[in-house]
């Protein structure tokens, strides 16, 4: 199954809504990276509140996923991270540094627009 | 319904069935939502390790019992080439897929108990155990 991308405005929302397998991680971050180039989106918040374990490979597509779209010139920010995951993924040793996050949607939305400047 | 109790690795559909597995037998025992994350990313991270290094194996998940405490343990078999040097992947930022894996310190960091048995050549067991707090 395919992860849904909306467009927003001059932004794309996506929210995670199952447990993600390799395969569907890998696609949507082709999917993704498409739809910036077709819709010519500035910003992306990917919600990821219903997720509740994130593993190295699911964190490293989430990673990879911020960099293709920072080389393309889109931001994304990451948001809704639970507090399991924050905890499982440090202990892991994966930190995720360079990632943007927020807490919620709504703060995600915030932040991108602060840092797209308006 | 009797839970299933070990899972074929042979592509990387059985990592989520594993992961599954683990995660439902971690509920079933009473575990909270931190550590039935740190449980399920466990077997996630080992069903992988023996997909891109053994190409097959199995992870099996085994309530215990031990001085009247509960726990649950992984137990990850492969015949794969095995690991020559233990101390070396023990050690944090040491890889071979190119950062696939977060490895196996990662592993023993989340769970309580972490034994490995390697022989190069023959294959790689690796047991953990989480108990309930």
């Amino acid at each position: 199954m395919r992860i849904p991308i909306l467009k927003l405005y001059d932004c794309l929302l996506v929210s995670i809504q199952w447990e993600l397998d390799d395969a569907t991680a890998l696609q949507f971050q082709e999917d993704l990276l498409q739809k910036i180039h077709e819709t010519n989106a500035n910003g992306v918040v990917i919600d990821i509140t219903s997720i509740d374990f994130i593993d190295s490979f699911i964190a490293k597509v989430l990673g990879d996923v911020f960099s293709m779209s920072k080389l393309m010139g889109a931001k994304v920010v990451i948001t809704g991270i639970q507090p399991a995951v924050a905890i499982t993924l440090i202990e892991l040793g994966i930190t995720l540094d360079d990632v943007l996050t927020a807490l919620d949607l709504e703060k995600g939305l915030e932040k991108l627009q602060q840092e797209l400047g308006d | 319904m009797e839970v299933q109790s070990c899972v074929k690795i042979i592509n990387e559909w059985d990592i989520v069935a594993a992961r599954q597995l683990g995660r439902n037998v971690a509920k079933d025992l009473g575990f909270g939502t931190v550590d039935q994350a740190r449980v399920t990313t466990a077997i996630s991270e080992l069903a992988r390790n023996i997909y891109l290094y053994a190409g097959q194996g199995t992870v099996a998940i085994e309530k215990v019992q031990r001085n009247g405490k509960a726990g649950m343990k992984i137990i990850a078999v492969d015949e794969g080439p095995g690991i020559k040097d233990i101390r070396k992947v023990m050690e944090d930022g040491y890889t071979t897929s190119g950062g696939l894996g977060a490895g196996l310190p990662g592993v023993k960091r989340l769970m309580d108990e972490f034994d490995i048995d390697s022989t190069p050549g023959k294959g790689t067991k690796i047991l953990a155990t989480k108990w309930l707090r």
